[in-house]
């Protein structure tokens, strides 16, 4: 039997379309493993139990979800690397990125696509907690705009984690490794604006660069949208910390043909 | 005779070694290339830069007129590859790897369905396309990944060890279907398997440490005595 389409092959597909279906199969992969499951049920569970125990969530007599996204920056800084790990050290461990790198598809596309995957399936668990939002819409008179913008702050947050942990990824076969890559670096995007980061920064540098370092951490670009504002300047620190690691994870796959 | 693929003294160094040094040959539609040589002689490492999957260290490599190392993909358009031991996602179905890659080679709708079902048919799928491939034997796992890289019908197909783990029935399948396939366009295949040679090549060219040291058809090649015997004098020698 014969195709039917012997002979010329059809146009070459468009970029978003390449783009679109790599992402499609990378975003299925997560549904094909426990590992879906078992991200979503540890997210929702530690979440709640953060908010509701170490939040205070009762005790503050509040109806808003500031303890909740309080632990966030936290929550995500193990459960992202965890995600992002395996994007690029388990397709090099099992030889799947040489089928990858031999589709005629550019290195730009296939690190969007892992990453939109990754991205829309954090959305996804983040989207799951909305019981909590009604909890608190049920039991008094929340500012509904505030916890959308803390929704979308922790989204755009759990982004640049995840470009952060893609592109460590991408520098190493052992899984292990890129996690713990990815933990020290979004520590390190984390702690400058912690209490204890910034006393610390505070001793060690002049009173002007500690600042600006606090400026640069994910906890200080967060305040504003846990508060109901969306600021251009944190919007934009999100959106290019998450094109830099994109940049330099594209730049590290085209490394990868180079070895 | 329609060149497929030309290639130019290629050379891939890895540090100070030459893993490939100075490959020159042109395989046009119709030949069936058996590329023979110890483990470490440079083939699967020339297949990867055929492939556009490793970058060239020298030389050039054009595939239906498109040069590899400048104009990748429109030459990988052009390429069905099967890497060294047949790697695939093991929690995906047969039949979702074979949909994926129908879409990333630009099928759409009734066309995709066509090249799907084609490939499935030549190998023998249909009892395992929606299994995943963790579950499924050697063989099978083998035969999916050659579907993906023949369903595009591509002009050139590169296959490393396509044989590697079939029984002897399944083997006999493969090379029908090579021998089928070979019509109208030019297949490289890598092999330890020297009956391979005998059964499906066209031409063969044995490499040793990175370089050319035969390129003749295995009729001239077992001319000269045994086939094994033929192999370990050209290997032994370089």
């Amino acid at each position: 039997m014969r195709a039917a389409t012997h002979g010329p092959s059809p146009a070459p597909p468009g970029a978003l379309t390449i783009t679109l279906t790599l992402a499609r199969r990378e975003l299925a992969a997560y549904f094909a493993s426990p590992l879906a499951y078992v991200f979503i049920t540890a997210f929702l569970v530690l979440s709640a139990l953060l908010t509701f125990q170490l939040g205070g969530f009762f005790a503050r007599g509040q109806a808003d979800l500031v303890p909740f996204f309080d632990f966030h920056p936290w929550l995500y800084l193990v459960l992202v690397p965890a995600v992002g790990m395996r994007l690029w050290a388990e397709e090099r461990r099992s030889g799947t990125l040489e089928l990858l790198l031999s589709l005629p598809v550019t290195s730009a596309q296939l690190v969007i696509a892992k990453f939109a995957a990754g991205w829309a399936f954090l959305g996804l668990a983040l989207a799951l907690t909305a019981p909590m939002w009604i909890a608190v819409a049920y039991l008094g008179d929340p500012d509904h705009g505030a916890i959308l913008t803390g929704y979308l702050g922790s989204w755009l947050m759990a982004g640049g984690y995840l470009a952060l942990a893609a592109c460590l990824s991408a520098a190493t076969q052992n899984q292990v490794v890129a996690f713990v890559l990815a933990l020290i670096a979004c520590f390190a995007l984390l702690a400058g604006g912690s209490e204890v980061g910034q006393g610390l920064l505070a001793e060690l540098l002049p009173a002007g660069l500690a600042d600006a370092l606090a400026q640069l951490s994910v906890l200080s670009r967060f305040d504003g949208f846990k508060q109901g504002v969306v600021a251009l300047a944190d919007v934009v620190f999100f959106a290019a910390l998450i094109a830099c690691a994109l940049l330099a994870n594209t730049a590290l796959v085209e490394l990868k043909r180079d070895a | 005779m329609r060149p497929i693929l030309e290639i130019a003294g290629l050379t891939r160094r890895f540090g100070r070694i030459a893993a490939v040094d100075g490959v020159s040959f042109t395989l046009n539609a119709g030949e069936v290339l058996g590329f023979l040589g110890p483990n470490g002689a440079g083939k699967s490492t020339s297949m990867k830069m055929i492939a556009g999957a490793l970058s060239i260290t020298d030389g050039t490599v054009r595939v239906c007129g498109h040069d590899v190392a400048t104009d990748r993909r429109a030459a990988q358009r052009h390429i069905g590859y099967l890497p060294e031991g047949a790697p695939l996602y093991p929690d995906m179905t047969p039949r979702a790897l074979l949909d994926t890659a129908a879409r990333l080679r630009g099928y759409g709708g009734r066309a995709r369905a066509a090249q799907i079902a084609w490939a499935v048919e030549r190998l023998e799928l249909q009892g395992a396309l929606d299994r995943p491939v963790e579950t499924l034997s050697k063989g099978f796992k083998r035969r999916v990944a050659l579907a993906q890289a023949i369903l595009h019908q591509p002009d050139l197909l590169i296959l490393d060890e396509p044989t590697d783990g079939l029984d002897p029935n399944q083997k006999h399948e493969v090379r029908g279907l090579l021998r089928e396939l070979a019509a109208d366009r030019a297949i490289l295949i890598s092999t330890h398997v020297l009956e391979e040679v005998a059964a499906v090549c066209s031409r063969c060219i044995v490499v040793s440490a990175g370089r050319v040291v035969a390129d003749a058809t295995p009729a001239a090649l077992a001319a000269r005595g045994p086939l094994d015997q033929v192999f370990r004098q050209l290997t032994r020698a370089a």
